[in-house]
């Protein structure tokens, strides 16, 4: 296939930053996305040119590394998918093809199309854990019975890989698919109980000062996460804030 | 950073208000729909709203605050929301994950607001210059003749004389069902209600959402239409 890339290309984090034009030829169907860009590098690395740098690990769709906005579509066109898992079988030969980095104040890009997501470390941070004693005496989580409803949504909830696609997707940059689901996975189970008030309660003022935007109820998120999570979190989410508020 | 300025709180009093605004328009609609069924009981349901005192002391302001808070809270947030992506993308295919309706509340809300100073001075402002600055309450159409019947009636159908008027009315309504297409089913996942019930919820806030405006629109047409010589 030959493709023409219209990639965001800036320097560092103050630069301002600019779409370049790349054609590219030879790119076989059965390449992933990134795949496709390691392509591009290698020919701008020949050429002594500044390589694209874009976020990626493992490269099979678990670790929320890779990010990318794809012709308007975080991770691309394909659903369920994140964008190390898209092959280029998605599009046709000569396509245009737009790579823009996920756009939110609280995503401030480092270079190119790389971000600086560890807005969503702090929001983590502020209370997505339990705290447990692990002196010696500390309880098989398995003895303490969970019904099996819970169990699958809290795991459903735990299956984000924290890829920042939610806020990319969303109109207003929101967070709230994200935070809720984290919320939830906790809110669900018996251990998580304890600390339940201040949990949701400092994830989401966490979430408010880092500057992502409020929840219209769109959807995109949900269309849009590469692992499905639903907004049901983040109707659970609000139903756990408004009763830790009253509660204190 | 307390309650009141937190995300949440802000989505859900946003969702609260328009629920009440939602109920209002319902009870509006109502009283409308008798004025192609039976002007009398127009007549008569339009004074007594008019004239009743927990209606004009206590709804009437409470209606007033709803409405200018939900404007209000509408504008903040889209502010905070454009400032949450202060770079644009070059490419963004919103169509594809979302409805047109879902992601410009805000034109389709400006649109309503526009049209709600259009309808204060046909309708609120006249009624409020009659009332309380004439000190007419007597909602007659010649106060000094008790056998001259309401003045409800009459007043409606004369603004329903113009087809322009008639035209922004019905656009206006088209734009209220776009809103009210996304607003009122949204408002239940904004306030933490999704479960079993949602979908069918879901289905009676759409339909709702199409049958007030078609129905506000026809109100205006068949009053319009029905004063063209035939």
């Amino acid at each position: 296939m030959k493709l023409t890339l219209k990639i965001w290309r800036q320097a560092n984090a103050t630069a301002k930053g600019q779409m370049v034009t790349y054609p590219i030829d030879g790119v076989e169907e059965d390449m992933s996305f990134l795949e496709m860009l390691d392509v591009l590098n290698e020919e701008l690395i020949n050429k002594g040119e500044d390589p694209v740098v874009f976020d990626h690990d493992c490269r099979e769709g678990i670790c929320g590394s890779c990010s990318l906005q794809i012709n308007g579509e975080p991770h691309g066109p394909d659903r369920l998918v994140t964008t190390c898992q898209l092959h280029m079988r998605m599009f046709n030969d000569g396509d245009t093809i737009v790579i823009e980095p996920f756009r939110a104040t609280a995503f401030p890009v480092i270079k190119d199309l790389m971000v600086d997501r560890t807005s969503f470390d702090r929001i983590q941070q502020a209370g997505g854990y339990i705290s447990v004693n692990t002196s010696g005496n500390t309880i098989d989580a398995n003895a303490i019975p969970v019904e099996k409803e819970n169990a699958d949504e809290s795991f459903y909830a735990a299956t984000c890989i924290g890829c920042g696609a939610c806020v990319a997707a969303c109109k207003n940059a929101s967070a709230m698919l994200f935070t809720s689901a984290k919320v939830s996975q906790y809110a669900l189970l018996p251990q998580g109980q304890v600390e339940a008030t201040t949990r949701v309660l400092n994830m989401v003022e966490q979430m408010d000062k880092e500057g992502f935007g409020n929840c219209s109820n769109t959807g995109a998120c949900e269309i849009e996460c590469p692992k499905g999570i639903s907004l049901e979190n983040i109707a659970r989410m609000n139903r756990e804030y408004l009763s830790a508020s009253l509660k204190g | 950073m307390g309650i009141i300025s937190s995300s949440i709180a802000r989505k859900v009093a946003m969702a609260l208000s328009g629920l009440f605004l939602v109920f209002f328009l319902g009870q509006h609609f109502t009283i409308n729909v008798t004025s192609v069924i039976d002007p009398d009981t127009f007549n008569e349901w339009s004074h007594f709203m008019g004239t009743n005192i927990l209606v004009q002391a206590v709804l009437q302001p409470i209606l007033i605050f709803g409405v200018v808070f939900h404007f209000i809270m509408g504008f903040i947030l889209e502010v905070r929301n454009r400032n949450a992506r202060a770079i644009k993308y070059e490419s963004y295919k919103g169509n594809t994950n979302s409805t047109w309706a879902s992601r410009n509340m805000i034109i389709s809300g400006l649109v309503i607001l526009a049209f709600l100073g259009l309808h204060f001075y046909d309708f609120w402002a006249p009624e409020m210059n009659i009332k309380y600055f004439k000190g007419d309450m007597s909602g007659l159409l010649d106060p000094d003749n008790v056998n001259s019947g309401f003045r409800y009636y009459e007043e409606l159908v004369h603004k329903f004389e113009s087809p322009i008027r008639v035209g922004i009315y019905c656009l206006a309504f088209v734009l209220l069902a776009v809103h009210l297409w996304h607003g009122f089913a949204s408002s239940f996942q904004s306030v933490g209600f999704n479960n079993k019930y949602s979908k069918a919820l879901t289905k009676f806030a759409k339909v709702y959402a199409i049958v007030i405006p078609v129905g506000f629109i026809f109100i205006a047409l068949y009053l319009h239409l029905n004063q063209l010589p035939h």
